[in-house]
């Protein structure tokens, strides 16, 4: 077969994709290995088994979880009113809640602290540097990437299902219910499980709002800034890799429930 | 009958103005023209999933011009069927039933005498995702059916299909037609499809209705 020079471009571009693909490949690799080869099983044990540790995954746990729920719960009307309603200011709208996602995580900690020392006294104390601030922090950015995907979610779906439901006998509530909701749920629950992990690992915004007191407000993040900041390197590794594992859960989730999202496309 | 009276729509840069028919009670009307010249715009306006600026929709003999595509009682099927995903043939065809509160008795006999009128008692536990175009179409119209509308609003319903199962549907519109009192508005490209079926053929040019 004769190789044409069309064809050695090709093969050129495939071989360099291929190429900066595995280099980003095996650097994650790499970063894996190293923390799961840094510390021994044992130790592991040892560490989980401190009181600090269990009660900083304990409220990460806690907190992503609320704080996923809250987020989706903000999310699903928003995405819903964005991708199914035209209205003035539309683009203003969205651009406001992508702000979250573009500032620095210390200047929205810092905006959370600013704005609720102007809240009355009492709701002050109750939040900052207690464990509620720890969940608003997480809400703060997260609800913004909720936004994005439940969007993104809502656009797969065309908006006729609901129409054809509503002629069919249902209010726009029960098209919702009964005819959007079971084709998005798959999308859904990705956009809860990549929140919560995203929550998970939120730590700027929590450290300057919420602090980083001991059997307080400590996270796992917390937790690896402290650790690391006092030379216990072995125990941030530790608590790093407890971190890895949930995220690794995640992940999983996302991939076996996120493929049912294109189920709708073939109809 | 199906009546709008100097109907006035605009959806971005796309408007209609001044556009008036009539379907009478019980008749199969069809409507034609070229493609983007707005005849689903009319149908969904129709159907009340649109909004007007102005004119009216008159249904039998009520103002429908401001009610909820619900109070309508208007079967639609849209031209790529949307059926639901997520449910079996049976299912979305017990869907209106099931929304108007039938006892599951009630509804299952339903579904199966509108899948016996047309031939898709085979189909009832399938997934509309493993269906063929005519398939999809004939579920859909099964469910647009299955509570009884007055009205009937059909998007160019054979457009997607190719002769063979263009000339199924065709027997199975002439079918309902003559089984069932429904008042259609039904909107085709095919000259062929609006003669075999038409019993008064409005064709939309340059923004105006003729009828025929």
């Amino acid at each position: 077969m004769k190789i044409s020079k069309a064809h050695i471009w090709d093969y050129t571009l495939t071989a360099c994709f291929f190429l900066l693909g595995s280099i980003y490949l095996l650097f994650t690799i790499a970063l894996l290995i190293c923390d799961f080869t840094y510390i021994k099983p044992e130790f592991l044990h040892k560490i989980i088994a401190q009181e600090e540790i269990r009660y900083a995954l304990k409220l990460s746990l806690f907190s992503s979880s609320i704080s996923a729920v809250a987020a989706l719960l903000m999310a699903v009307p928003i995405g819903y009113i964005l991708t199914r309603y035209n209205f003035r200011g539309k683009s203003a709208v969205e651009a406001i809640l992508d702000i979250p996602i573009v500032l620095p995580p210390v200047v929205v900690g810092l905006s959370l602290l600013l704005l609720f020392r102007l809240m009355p006294e009492k709701l002050s104390f109750a939040v900052i540097y207690e464990v509620p601030a720890v969940i608003i922090a997480q809400i703060t950015v997260i609800t913004a990437f909720a936004v994005r995907i439940t969007r993104a979610v809502f656009e797969q779906v065309n908006v006729r299902y609901e129409n054809v439901a509503m002629t069919l006998g249902c209010t726009r509530w029960q098209a919702f219910v009964k005819v959007l909701l079971p084709q998005v749920l798959p999308g859904l629950i990705s956009a809860f499980t990549l929140c919560w992990a995203k929550a998970l690992g939120e730590f700027g915004p929590i450290l300057i709002f919420a602090g980083a007191t001991r059997l307080k407000t400590e996270v796992l993040t917390t937790s690896v800034y402290l650790e690391l900041s006092t030379g216990n390197i072995e125990t941030a590794v530790s608590i790093a890799l407890v971190m890895i594992l949930f995220s690794s859960l995640i992940l999983f989730i996302v991939r076996k429930y996120g493929k049912g999202l294109n189920r709708e496309a073939a109809v | 009958m199906i009546r709008s009276e100097n109907l006035c729509i605009k959806c971005g840069n796309f408007s209609l103005s001044n556009i008036s028919f009539t379907i009478p009670e019980n008749k199969w009307g069809i409507l034609m023209g070229k493609s983007g010249c707005g005849k689903t715009t009319i149908l969904e306006s129709v159907c009340g999933l649109r909004k007007i600026r102005t004119g009216k929709i008159i249904l039998g003999d009520t103002d429908a011009t401001g009610f909820h595509p619900l109070e309508r009682n208007i079967g639609y099927v849209p031209q790529d069927t949307a059926l639901f995903p997520t449910m079996t043939v049976f299912e979305n065809i017990a869907f209106p039933l099931r929304v108007r509160k039938w006892k599951n008795d009630a509804a299952a006999a339903r579904v199966g005498e509108i899948a016996g009128l047309l031939g898709i008692e085979k189909l009832l536990g399938r997934s509309p995702v493993n269906l063929s175009g005519g398939e999809k179409q004939l579920a859909a119209i099964g469910r647009a059916l299955a509570f009884s509308p007055k009205y009937l609003c059909l998007d160019e319903p054979l457009s997607s299909l190719d002769e063979d199962r263009k000339e199924d549907l065709f027997v199975m519109l002439e079918k309902i037609k003559k089984s069932i009192n429904v008042t259609t508005l039904h909107i085709t490209h095919s000259q062929t499809e609006a003669e075999r079926l038409g019993d008064i053929i409005l064709i939309l040019k340059d923004g105006k209705i003729d009828a025929k």
